[in-house]
């Protein structure tokens, strides 16, 4: 990052004036925790205490049977508390507003996932919290508002424009510009002005760390290739940064190919034609939006990959080819899910699911000598709503409709 | 330069100057067309007319939602700026557009500024784009003579005024409290010993917005500050009781 919050053409901070001298504050702060060992140390500590780092690096060893290519090595950042990478990054930025003497904090979020982990964190550490969160989303994740509201949060649904992820992200905007002196913004993903991009990004990198030291162990060398969905980019820029430095080591972010790329019914940003330069949500980036810069709706099966922005940093390796994008559709996402399931006995959320799309349609060219890493950035089986809706499962439809006539009486 | 001399021209008049605010396409331009004549012909001296962005993050529900219903009536850019040329042409006072940098960038900054030079726009509101961020967009607005209006805030330290000052022109938008467009603000000490800090960290004239609403609020300001900003409220009129209801409320302001 430059003195102006950059990577490359990417990134900076498009803030309104009332916004400025909190987001230098925050500057500040992090540094200072950046620079201080100790920090990290008390963050490593508290995600081995409270979450379940370091999370495993499974062997899928009947999907490497099965594909008869390279081995598959599974990073299971869905065994984190609440089933997510999300944790990381909230765990973190509650150290942070620990520090700065905050006591309330606020989330967006769109599958939930990033909400249920601010909550969490909020409940630990003894903060207010408010979660803003698109209607479209609380109707596809009622579970989780659910969840958030049992530990003491404020779901407030957001009924503005596309009633999805980035609309939460601006009505947090307006809560934070209203309550800054108390309030900050646990920002969800690796995107949003600087320094978010950087800091939630930094928070991710213990994936990365983690996981380059267990490949090394169980493998012996490193991975040829790492595989990672992109939503706002936050879980695969944690597990690159593990392996930004290695030139043998490719890394291959998968975006929502939602019903095609054709289709214009998706979230594909960079490795699509679709998306343009653009500044909106206080950041330069890559944005689905049309010609006089107004943001299209997106799609995907799966709400934490449906969004119009991309983390910058993410864009400017996209830009430098440091990683190559490609995209996944709902119909593919679920097929390969219901074969995970079946081979590994394992469930990855809709989001993670795509980065296995991308990686069991390259493994079986790659030598039997070399693995492949997919990051398995959070758990479906949370998600049984939208997976069994998305099944079309007729058992479990006929369970919803018996369970609510029961509510019925 | 010419907004900033028009504007001070005025003020020797007026113990107080108004500028309002529309959002064009919303509810339509044939009802913009009205309320500016509604506006004008009651003596408010500046309008700032807010081209629709699909994510305006620092404005409340009311301007929020007129942004929605304008884009989804399908404005486009090049008609608010057609609008903008024939309001600057119609009507005998400053107008400025008000967007968020996104509409700017993608339009190209230059032709931007050169469109709104041939249409005699005279100023810019852009609430996301500091100077830091917009160096180009700085440097057009001095070739171009279009002034780029910047904002002081409550959180604005006094070191931070200074610096914007250096790049401001036109006048200086204070906003009078935290938060968005559109809520109630209250004057009280705290307002009084901002608004001194901003008059003393500028030359330029000050206008004071968010949350005026009657003429007791802009009372208030009278003595304290150069300019009264009305914004979300005459929206809400227009869509409560029609363009007609804007003239009567303007006159009844000061």
């Amino acid at each position: 990052m430059d003195t102006k919050g950059y990577f490359g053409n990417w990134g900076g901070a498009f803030i309104p004036e009332i916004l400025h001298e909190t987001f230098e504050q925050l500057k500040i702060s992090y540094a200072a925790a950046r620079k201080d060992p100790a920090f990290w140390q008390e963050y490593v500590d508290i995600m081995c205490s409270y979450s379940c780092r370091p999370t495993p690096l499974t062997y899928a060893e009947n999907l490497t049977r099965h594909f008869g290519g390279a081995k598959i090595f599974i990073k299971r950042e869905d065994l984190n508390h609440t089933g997510a990478h999300k944790a990381n990054n909230v765990m973190g930025q509650g150290l942070l507003v620990k520090k700065m003497g905050k006591k309330r904090v606020i989330a967006e979020t769109g599958a939930g996932q990033h909400g249920v982990a601010t909550a969490t964190m909020a409940a630990k550490f003894g903060f207010d919290c408010t979660v803003y969160m698109g209607e479209v989303d609380v109707k596809r994740q009622r579970p989780n508002v659910f969840w958030m509201e049992k530990m003491g949060a404020t779901v407030i649904p957001v009924k503005d424009g596309s009633r999805t992820l980035k609309d939460a992200i601006n009505e947090a905007f307006r809560d934070w510009v209203t309550n800054i002196d108390s309030t900050h913004y646990v920002f969800g993903t690796a995107c949003g002005p600087a320094p978010f991009p950087e800091m939630v990004s930094w928070f991710q990198s213990i994936i990365g760390q983690e996981a380059r030291k267990q490949i090394v162990a169980s493998h012996g060398k490193l991975p040829a290739k790492v595989y990672a969905c992109v939503g706002g980019g936050s879980n695969a820029m944690g597990i690159f940064q593990g392996f930004l430095d290695e030139q043998a080591v490719e890394l291959i972010g998968v975006e929502a190919g939602g019903k095609g790329l054709q289709s214009g019914l998706h979230a594909s940003r960079l490795c699509g034609t679709d998306a343009t330069p653009g500044v909106a949500q206080g950041y330069k980036t890559m944005f689905l939006q049309n010609d006089e810069g107004q943001m299209l709706e997106t799609h995907s099966v799966s709400a934490g990959l449906d969004y119009v922005g991309v983390s910058p940093i993410l864009a400017d390796l996209w830009e430098k080819k440091k990683v190559r994008f490609e995209s996944a559709t709902d119909d593919e996402v679920m097929e390969t899910l219901d074969l995970t399931m079946k081979m590994e006995g394992i469930i990855p959320a809709l989001e993670s699911t795509h980065a296995f799309v991308q990686a069991f349609k390259e493994v079986p060219h790659l030598s039997p000598d070399d693995a492949i890493i997919i990051n398995q950035s959070g758990r479906g089986d949370k998600d049984i709503f939208t997976i069994a809706h998305a099944f079309k499962d007729p058992s479990w439809q006929e369970f919803i409709i018996e369970r609510a006539k029961e509510y019925e009486k | 330069m010419q907004l900033e001399e028009t504007l001070r021209h005025k003020r020797q008049e007026k113990d107080i100057l108004l500028m309002t605010h529309i959002v064009l396409g919303y509810p339509s331009f044939e009802t913009n067309r009205k309320v500016v004549s509604q506006m004008v012909e009651n003596g408010v001296d500046c309008i700032e007319m807010q081209i629709p962005f699909s994510e305006p993050m620092a404005d409340g529900p009311v301007i929020l939602k007129a942004n929605q219903d304008s884009l989804a009536f399908g404005t486009t850019v090049k008609e608010c700026m057609a609008f903008g040329a024939e309001m600057a042409a119609t009507h005998n006072i400053p107008f400025l557009f008000m967007t968020y940098y996104n509409i700017i960038y993608k339009y190209g900054e230059e032709r931007f500024f050169k469109d709104c030079r041939a249409a005699k726009i005279q100023g810019l509101i852009v609430p996301d784009l500091s100077p830091e961020m917009g160096e180009n967009f700085f440097t057009l607005a001095t070739t171009y003579q279009v002034a780029p209006i910047l904002i002081y805030a409550p959180t604005s330290t006094d070191k931070r005024m200074e610096t914007l000052n250096n790049f401001a022109d036109g006048f200086i938008y204070c906003v009078a409290r935290r938060g968005v467009t559109g809520k109630k603000s209250s004057f009280d000490q705290d307002f009084d010993s901002y608004l001194a800090r901003c008059t003393s960290a500028t030359s330029l004239p000050i206008a004071v917005g968010f949350g005026i609403q009657d003429a007791e609020d802009v009372a208030c300001l009278k003595g304290k500050a150069d300019i009264a900003v009305i914004g979300s409220q005459t929206i809400r009129l227009v869509d409560e009781k029609g363009p007609e209801a804007v003239g009567p409320f303007i006159a009844s302001l000061r």
